[in-house]
Formats: structure tokens, sequence, C-alpha cells
């Protein structure tokens, strides 16, 4: 068992990666869905045999969300808005690749620090850590309005995942409220992006930083 | 046993180009044809080691030395590298970085005889040369000193006796990790796909061939021979840690050289599946190797 989850960890490691250097906004969407049904999966491969009928029905809960409902959503949103399916970043890919080491650096360094004692793997904290700092920094670095979806996503499964492996007993309250609240920021950000996209004709957030009328208008004297 | 050290550095330096002659096979056999023999490197090495060479009118003692001096370091660097466990002939404390030194001359060397034939070509060649040589280096120290560091030896030999069959032991992270960086390694220093296209002599998309572009004869021989051993060399130390111990030297011999050969079957799948990348994407897979080496050393630390 403690196999198995070294390598759902290392996996999860090397999917971050993948975000990071990934410059095509299908494989985003793809992998972020990936690393979420892996992390829902990890309470079922942590408690083993003692999985009660609340931790099948929170795993399929997730399963279903993260893997079928985000993906369709945000796939929905990127053909409504019609808009070239490349990702530009502000940060260039092998350079965001080498900052995610760095960040995984850190999570050690972190969860070292913390001290929280001995959970089912020893890579499980850093690992989490690490999901929530690439989740920031993806939502940083990127330029298109959907990769923050993807961002903000990868954030919510190092959450869920931390919470998965500190808290003993599944609280059903936890996780499903951190699903709540994933649900609702993807659902309204997938329309937000279809109406911006309509609107300006794009999903660039570099050429978002000025009111339209206030550009079309021609401005004011500064 | 001294008989066994030689007998492996000997079968290094003689399979060398069979590595080619497979690799060819497969893509062949992948793209549904018969493909060239299997020693056909070996008849083109005879071939040209028959011919008198041509020398353009530029070119000094720097491009004949260069050749055989490039061929002679790589031949040492077969004699360092343990085949299946045994210990090469050349072994002493502290020759990870005897080995690593060894390939940078090679390099130094293949860009000194290309620069010194006076053609554009190849110096236009010996520039994405040192290109992949500035990307790889830092992989390959990383890679050397994450190896020394968890093996805690020092030889080239005790660390891939005590690494041998990593991959299947609970220091399986690490040990993959390392596999990964090595073949992504392999893929940069041998000049494959998507680095370098072998089989592409369009000059401008050339990499390694531009540069022996004006080679021949005996030295296009050396030439090639040195590239082959270089792949020996890279795949021996990748498939390392994925074969087994078995007990038996020459059981280990033979797996040893077994798994070789299958490195070479992958490389040639993979060749005969990807096109070559745009050179502008080239750090991209360097960032990749580093970041695989860099996760492979924190990830030792984490646990060690």
């Amino acid at each position: 068992m403690n196999e198995i989850t070294d390598i759902v960890m290392v996996g999860l490691v090397l999917t971050c990666l993948l975000l990071l250097g990934s410059s095509r906004l299908g494989a985003y969407i793809q992998i972020v869905a990936g690393q979420g049904v892996v992390t829902a999966l990890v309470p079922l491969v942590m408690h083993g045999a003692e999985v009660g009928l609340q931790g099948i029905v929170v795993s399929a809960v997730t399963l279903v969300m993260k893997g079928i409902v985000f993906p369709r959503l945000l796939f929905r949103a990127l053909y409504a808005a019609g808009v070239r399916r490349e990702v530009e970043a502000y940060v260039s890919f092998p350079m965001s690749v080498l900052a995610g080491v760095a960040m995984l650096a850190c999570a050690f360094w972190l969860s070292w620090r913390f001290g929280l004692g001995e959970t089912v793997s020893g890579l499980a904290i850093p690992v989490a850590l690490l999901m929530v700092l690439t989740g920031l920094f993806l939502i940083v670095s990127r330029v298109l309005a959907l990769t923050q979806v993807v961002g903000y996503l990868t954030l919510e499964n190092g959450i869920y995942l931390l919470s998965v492996v500190l808290v003993p007993q599944q609280l059903f309250v936890i996780e499903m409220g951190i699903l709540l609240d994933a649900f609702v920021a993807v659902f309204v950000m997938g329309i937000m992006i279809f109406h911006i996209s309509r609107e300006f004709d794009h999903i660039d957030t570099q050429a978002m930083d000025e009111l339209a009328d206030w550009q079309r208008s021609g401005g004011e004297e500064r | 046993m001294k008989m066994t050290e030689w007998l492996q550095s000997i079968v290094g330096l003689v399979l060398a180009p069979l590595m080619v002659g497979v690799i060819q096979r497969v893509k062949a056999w992948m793209g549904g044809r018969k493909g060239q023999p299997l020693l056909q490197c070996y008849y083109e090495l005879w071939k040209l080691a028959q011919k008198g060479g041509v020398y353009s009118r530029a070119s000094t003692w720097i491009l004949r030395l260069g050749t055989v001096a490039v061929a002679g370091v790589l031949m040492m660097a077969t004699l360092m590298v343990p085949v299946g466990g045994t210990r090469g002939v050349i072994s002493f404390p502290g020759d990870v970085a005897a080995f690593v030194l060894l390939l940078g001359l090679a390099r130094v060397l293949t860009v000194l005889g290309g620069l010194d034939t006076g053609s554009s070509f190849e110096g236009m060649g010996a520039s994405r040369e040192m290109l992949l040589g500035v990307l790889s280096e830092p992989v390959i120290l990383l890679t050397f000193a994450v190896l020394v560091r968890w093996t805690a030896h020092a030889s080239l030999a005790e660390v891939c006796e005590a690494t041998r069959g990593a991959a299947w032991s609970s220091e399986w992270p690490v040990a993959v990790l390392l596999f990964a960086a090595v073949w992504v390694l392999l893929l940069m220093e041998a000049g494959r796909v998507p680095v370098d296209d072998p089989a592409t002599h369009l000059e401008l998309t050339m990499i390694h061939e531009v540069i022996v572009l004006d080679h021949s004869g005996p030295e296009l021989a050396l030439m090639q021979y040195a590239h082959a051993l270089k792949m020996w060399v890279w795949s021996v130390i990748c498939v390392n840690m994925v074969v087994p111990g078995l007990g038996a030297w020459w059981k280990d011999l033979v797996c040893g050289v077994g798994g070789v050969f299958g490195v070479a079957m992958g490389v040639g799948v993979i060749e005969s599946s990807m096109a070559r990348w745009r050179l502008n994407k080239l750090p991209h897979l360097g960032a990749g190797g580093l970041a695989l080496v860099l996760l492979a050393f924190l990830i030792d630390m984490w646990r060690g």
C-alpha cells in the first residue's frame, strides 16, 4: 500500500511538471482532469479495506466531477470562445519547469518546518504543497483566462490532497465543501470566459487592463 | 578477475556498431520494410578504412589528429564503463569525474576537427554541437552527482554495481527518475530524434552529420565508430539501473548486453514515431532532463 501511494505521489509530481511545461490548452485541461482523478483515488488507496460507504461515495462524486464534469465545462468554454489553443506565458516553459523543481524544494522545506508527523507517505505533504504552488504559479504566469481556471483547479487539487492526507477520518463536510467550491468556480468562470470572448474577440488578459469604452472614447489626458 | 574486465570491455568495443544496425532495422521494420543487414555499419567502416582520405586545402594536422584522438578518447571511455556489473579495465576511485571530462574532451575535439576544415557548414555544425554541450553538461554533472551521493561511492564501477537493478528495489523513485534523465541524455549526446535526425542530410537541419561533412576515408570511419561508441556508453549507464543482478558474471554480462540492445530498440521505436524538433525547442528537452535529475536529487535528499 505504501508502494502504491509512493507511485501515486511521484506521478502527481510529474503531472505538475507537465502542466508547467505544456503549451497546448487541450493538454492543460486533460492533465488537470487526470490529476483530479488520481487525487480522488488517494483516500481509497490510503484506507484500503477500511473504507466505508461514506468514503466510497465521496471518492465517486469527486471522480465524476473532476474527471468528467469539469473537463466538459472547460472544453465547452474553450470551443465556444474559439481561440487559438496555444498558451503564451510570461515565464518561458523551460524556466517554468525549473521553477516547478524549485517549488518542490520549497515544498520539502516547508513540510519539514511544519513538522506534521507521519502520514501515509513521506512525499504526500510536499506533493500537496507543490500542487498548491504550481496552481498559483500557473495563475500568475500564463496569459489566457482559461489557464487561470486550470491553475485554480490545480490549487484545489492540492488542498484536497492535503486534507485527505492530514485528517485521519474522512470528514464529509470538508471534502464536499472543497468540491462545491471548485464546481461553482468552474461553472462561473466558464460562463465568464464565454462572455469575455464574445465581447473582446479574445481571452488574452494582457489586453484587458484598460476599460473598453475608455479606449474607444480616446481616453483622458493623464 | 582481470579476464572478465578485458572481456566486457572488448565486447563493448566490438558490439557498438551493431547497435546502429539494430536501430536501423527497427526503424525499417516499423516502416514496413526489410531494411539494411544488421552488420551494415561494420561493412561501411571496413569500406571506408580501405579508401584514401581527401583533405580540403584549408585543413591542417588538427583534423587528422582530432579524429584519431576522438576515437581514442571514446575507446577509453568504453573501457571505463561497466557492462552488467563487471568493472571495466580502467577503474579507480574518482573516475566518475574522469569519465565526464573524457566525454567533454571528445566533444571539443570533434568541434575542433570540424572547424579546422574551414568550411562554413562545419562551423554551423560546431556551434550547434556546442549548444548541445551547454544543454547536456549540467544534466550529466548532476546525474553523476546524484549517483555518487546516493551510493556513497566515487568510482563508476562501484556506482553501477550499487545501483544495479535499483528500479525494482525500494529505492525505485530515484532510480526511475535517473533512468529517464539518462535516456534524455542518450538522445541528446548520441544525436537521435528528437534532437537530431541522423537520416537527414539537409545542411540546414543536420547537427552531427554536418561536422563530418569534409571527413573522408579512414577519418570518417573513425568518427562513425566514435559516434557508435558514444551511444554504447550512454546505453550501458542508462540500462544499468533497470537490469537486475543475476549472480554469475557471464549471466550479468549477457543481460547487460541484452539490455543495451533493448535500449537500441527503444531508440529505434522513438525515432520511427516522432519527428525531429525545431532547434529552438532543444532547451525544453534540456530543462526536462534537468528537472528529472533535480527531482531525483530532491527525493533522494528527502528520503536519505
